[in-house]
This record gives structure tokens, C-alpha cells and sequence, in this order.
């Protein structure tokens, strides 16, 4: 089996965020970045569906120089070989665009199974895998939890809203995004860390795949939101905090 | 010119986000000069079709299709293409429900559009409709402008007060399609529920809900007492439930339940979108975080920036006093 897991490299968690000049995107002179959590999820199920069935994993990634950081840390965790879109700079791609190089990249490897995270962590679309599936002409399935293969089809168990859940059957080649936080996420081991330095990692520059890639989509720009509702911060130490908190909820709030 | 509001069904019952998508649907069209109308897909779903006609549009239009009967992304994508097709609308509204999220990126990519996926505000501005999304799980808005690539819209869940149905009944219009059964190519099985569910949280008068600031399994003891002191039920953000920590009947969300207590204590929750949507309703909302940029504090009415560790004991022995 060929399984692609399609992963982004996103700001990390936590990180505090300042937008550049223009207000059309982050300044991203100081940030640091990681693998986007729901695609770290999804390479191991990809991993897991290689364990189960053989085959080899391949990572493929759309984004800027910097994400070969990101790259290396799936090939260390067992991914066979990947092949990083390289994007200029601080490119911003809507997730027509992104779909549109991926596809591109993924289209001549005809995989079985294309993997990737319901979602990232930065614009949010919860789109890729969607859009990806419509171009490369294969079915799909979102928020998926269990993968079943079962020889040219795939019995998933998807996610509905509100504790509800339903299996769906769906034949190859497949797209899938996968739910965060079904599967325990693996560490890179030395050994898997040393081995991944040998591993074939293929640029194509985004320009090569003639995908027209488009624009962002028409975002005009990006602030910090308002603020709905007039919050009261308080401050202090514990002790005085908590005091303090029980008044306003006493006899201001009115709800104890 | 119009808008078209996709409405959603299951098994004959409405999304009531559905209703909420209608009153953005209306907002861009007003912004546009533009009719709004709206459709109903399904099998068998004429009383639906005439209780959608009690609504503000110029129409609905019922698409009934027995391949339609069980919801499937090539069938709903083939379905609206054709009407969309034949309808040519400015501006197509979805609620963003996770059936949405399943096909309406994929019916947008047919057409040669962008999504503008989870929209909470629409805002005219010289002459221009900018959707407002958010980015980096609500800590960034951004402005995205209506236009000819950008013209399919899915708005959050709770972000727009529900049109209301009205008297009168406006005109249904049948739209035939063309399917055929082998361009479905999933075969989905019936929903199920895992486990009746044996908390209510959703009946619960105070909540203190429990996320990622927490770190270990074994913290929880810290916000069990508070819960316990407040007479409060304990619930938890997804990652929690994820990793086994406490059950996921406990989970508030939009994968979880929606709850509306009396007072909500968010204790070391960033306030992820999905989080927000099932707690949003709360009449009061404490946040305790150590960063100070958490969205949690944009929704919070008390906000308390600090370690956790420190001030949920500190406010469980200051409720202790003040009920002895």
C-alpha cells in the first residue's frame, strides 16, 4: 500500500503572535514553529496502516524552507521518504490554492491512501483534505477515528455532531482526515533520528507544479478580535484572587 | 440576483444552525441588494420544504432525490452543483456543521471556488461584503472579501441570532436532479451512539471544566475539590476526554455536549473554537489561564491570568469559608 500523509508546519502553541506591518499577516521574524498537532495524528495513523498492511508512508508538505524541520521529524518517525512543495517566504495560500500543489505533488505517485489532520492550527479552513480529494478524483471521509482497511475499500469510523458516530465504507484510492487525539502520538527515536538524515526528501519549488496556486483568497487582513463582552481581569496574589472572585460572583454576578 | 441558503436535515429533523445560516444569508443579501432563497435536499421531505417556506426568502427550492435519502458527499456535492448550476447565485450560505465540513469544500473545489469556512460576522464596507473568520483558534480575526473566488460561506454555530418563521408561506419550487447510483461512491452505515449518556450536564446549574493547563491526570484532584466545594459537575475540554482522563460524556464542545449553567469555570482552557460553541451560553464565565492571550478571556466575564495550581485552591478553600 502507498499511503501519503499530507502535513503543514504551523506557529507553535503558545507562541505569542504580532502581525507585520501591513496587517495582512504574522511577523514572523521571532516565532518558532512545529508539525500542526492534527497532522501529527494523522502520520500516525499513517504509520500505524503500514505497520498493519506494508507498503511505505510518504510525507508530503507545502510550505517554506523552514518546514524541512518539520519534514525530518516524520521521516525520523518512520515515514519512508517525502516530498517538501517549497513555497517563497511568508506565503499565505486559501485552501483552494494549497489543494491545487498538493495535488499536484501527489497526483503521479497514485497512493492508496492519502492521510492528513481534519484541520491546522493557524487559518483553520478544515479544508485540505476535502479540496484534495476532489482534485485527484478519489473519495473521502473527514473526522474519521478508526480505520479499517478491507482489501480495495475502507470501513471508517467517522465523528458526527453531538456523541453520535457512524461507520461509512468507501473504496480506494481514498482521502481521509483523521481526529486528533484517538492515537497515542509516537517519539522519534535516536535511531529513527539517525536514519532519517538518509532518507530521500524531494523539493520541487510550488512554482515547477503550474498548479495555479492563486491568492489568499481575498484576505484582506488580519487584527486581534474585539472584544464582545467587557471582561474584568483581577489580579494579585491566590489568597487575594480568590477572595475577590467570590465577592463578584456573590453580589455583583449574583450566580452563588 | 440571490443568495442561497443551504438547509440541513437528518432523518426528516432539522439543524437548527440551519436557521442561523438563513439570518447571515440574509444579512449578505441585504449588503448585496440580492433575494435571499433557500433549499431543502433529501428524500421524501415536501413538509419540510413547506415549513422552510414560513421563513424570510423569496423561495425554497425541494430537491428530492431517493439517492438523497442518506447523506453522502458525492450525492450532496452532484445535487448542488446542478442547482447552483441553474440558479446561479451570488453568494451560497451553509450552516458549518460537520456534514458541511464533509462536502461543501469539495462542492466549492467542482466550481472553482474558495470556502470561506467558519465565518462569525459579515460586514459591508464601501461598496464590499467582508466575512469575518477566525484564525489561530480565535486568538486573530481576519477580514475575507465576497467575490467572484470566494463565494461559498459556512458560519459558526451561534455566531447569528436565528431567523424566525413568520406567517405566510412563500413559494416551494421542485428541483429535479439527475443521479445515478454509482456515482455514490460511499455506503454509509446507520448513526449510532456509543454508551447512553448517564451525565446531564447540559441540566447542570454550575460547571468547572477542565483543559490542557491541568498537565497530568494526577492534577485533577485540584479542580474535583472546587467542583465539590461549589456543588458544581466537573467537565472537561476535548484533549482531556481524549486522553482518558475523564470520560467522554464529561466533554463540552462541538464534538461533546452544549451546556448553559449559571456560572462556568474554565480552568486552564485556551478557549478553542470547538470548546467555545458548547459553553458560549453561560449566564457567567470564569477563566483562570496562565496566558494572558488564551481567546478564553474574550468570552470570559471574570478573568483571573495566573497559575492554576495556585488559584483553584486558594478559591476552593475561599468557597469553603464562605458556606461554613
Amino acid at each position: 500500500m502507498k499511503i501519503i500523509v499530507s502535513v503543514k508546519q504551523v506557529p507553535a502553541r503558545d507562541s505569542t503572535l504580532r502581525l507585520n506591518g501591513a496587517g495582512t499577516w504574522l511577523d514572523e521574524s521571532d516565532l518558532s514553529y512545529e508539525m500542526n498537532e492534527p497532522d501529527a495524528y494523522a502520520l500516525e495513523e499513517a504509520l500505524q496502516l503500514k505497520e498493519k498492511l506494508g507498503g511505505e508512508v510518504i510525507v508530503v508538505c507545502a510550505g517554506p524552507a523552514r518546514a524541512t524541520q518539520s519534514i525530518r521529524e516524520a521521516l525520523a518517525k518512520g515515514a519512508d521518504r517525502a516530498i517538501h512543495v517549497e513555497l517563497p517566504g511568508d506565503t499565505v495560500l486559501d485552501a483552494l490554492a494549497t489543494g491545487r500543489l498538493l495535488a499536484a505533488a501527489i497526483k503521479p505517485e497514485s497512493p492508496d491512501f492519502v492521510l492528513t489532520g481534519l484541520q491546522s492550527d493557524d487559518l483553520g479552513n478544515g479544508q485540505t483534505g476535502v479540496v484534495l480529494a476532489e482534485l485527484l478524483g478519489y473519495a473521502h471521509a473527514t473526522i474519521v477515528m478508526e480505520v479499517e482497511p478491507q482489501g480495495s475499500m475502507v470501513r471508517v469510523k467517522r465523528e458526527l455532531e453531538d456523541g453520535w458516530f457512524q461507520n461509512v465504507v468507501v473504496p480506494l484510492p481514498v482521502v481521509l482526515t483523521i481526529q486528533s487525539g484517538i492515537k497515542k502520538l509516537r517519539y522519534a527515536t535516536l535511531m529513527g533520528i539517525k536514519k532519517a538524515k538518509a532518507k530521500e526528501l524531494k523539493t520541487i519549488p510550488a512554482a515547477e507544479l503550474h498548479a495555479d496556486a492563486g491568492d489568499q483568497g481575498g484576505m484582506e487582513r488580519i487584527y486581534a478580535p474585539s472584544r464582545s463582552k467587557q471582561t474584568q481581569m483581577l489580579s494579585g496574589d491566590a489568597p487575594h484572587v480568590a477572595h475577590e472572585l467570590v465577592e463578584k460572583l456573590r453580589f455583583e454576578a449574583r450566580v452563588l | 440576483m440571490s443568495v442561497l441558503v443551504v438547509l440541513e436535515q437528518r432523518g426528516g429533523k432539522w439543524n437548527r444552525a440551519s436557521f442561523e445560516a438563513l439570518a447571515a444569508g440574509e444579512k449578505i443579501a441585504k449588503a448585496l441588494s440580492a433575494q435571499v432563497t433557500a433549499v431543502v435536499l433529501g428524500s421524501k421531505i415536501e413538509s419540510l420544504a413547506s415549513e422552510a417556506a414560513a421563513y424570510p426568502v423569496e423561495k425554497v427550492f425541494a430537491t428530492d432525490h431517493e439517492l438523497l435519502a442518506d447523506y453522502t458527499p458525492d450525492g450532496y456535492t452532484a445535487a448542488l452543483e446542478q442547482l447552483i448550476q441553474n440558479a446561479k447565485p451570488e453568494a451560497v450560505v451553509f450552516p458549518h456543521t460537520y456534514q458541511v465540513r464533509d462536502f461543501g469544500p469539495k462542492l466549492a473545489t467542482r466550481l472553482g471556488q474558495v470556502f470561506v469556512s467558519d465565518v462569525v460576522d459579515v460586514k459591508a464596507e464601501g461598496g464590499d461584503v467582508l466575512l469575518v473568520r477566525q484564525l489561530f483558534q480565535g486568538k486573530l480575526s481576519a477580514d475575507i472579501k465576497l467575490s467572484g473566488r470566494t463565494q461559498f460561506v459556512s458560519v459558526q454555530a451561534g455566531a447569528f441570532r436565528a431567523a424566525q418563521a413568520s406567517a405566510g408561506a412563500r413559494p416551494v419550487e421542485a428541483f429535479a436532479v439527475a443521479l445515478q447510483a454509482d456515482q455514490i461512491r460511499s455506503k454509509p452505515e446507520a448513526p449510532f451512539r456509543e454508551a447512553q449518556r448517564s451525565v446531564d450536564l447540559g441540566a447542570a446549574e454550575i460547571i468547572v471544566s477542565v483543559g490542557r493547563g491541568i498537565k497530568e491526570k494526577d492534577n485533577l484532584p485540584i479542580v474535583e475539590d472546587l467542583a465539590k466545594a461549589l456543588g458544581a459537575e466537573l467537565a472537561a475540554s476535548r484533549p482531556i476526554c481524549d486522553n482518558g482522563w475523564l470520560p467522554m460524556e464529561r466533554q463540552v464542545g462541538s464534538s461533546g455536549q452544549t451546556v448553559a449553567p449559571k456560572v462556568y469555570f474554565a480552568v486552564g482552557i485556551s478557549g478553542a473554537i470547538q470548546h467555545l460553541v458548547g459553553m458560549k451560553g453561560s449566564k457567567t464565565i470564569v477563566a483562570i489561564n496562565k496566558d494572558e492571550n488564551a481567546p478564553i478571556f474574550e468570552t470570559a466575564d471574570y478573568g483571573v491570568i495566573g497559575d492554576l495550581f495556585e488559584i483553584v485552591p486558594a478559591l476552593t478553600e475561599e468557597i469553603r469559608k464562605t458556606k461554613a
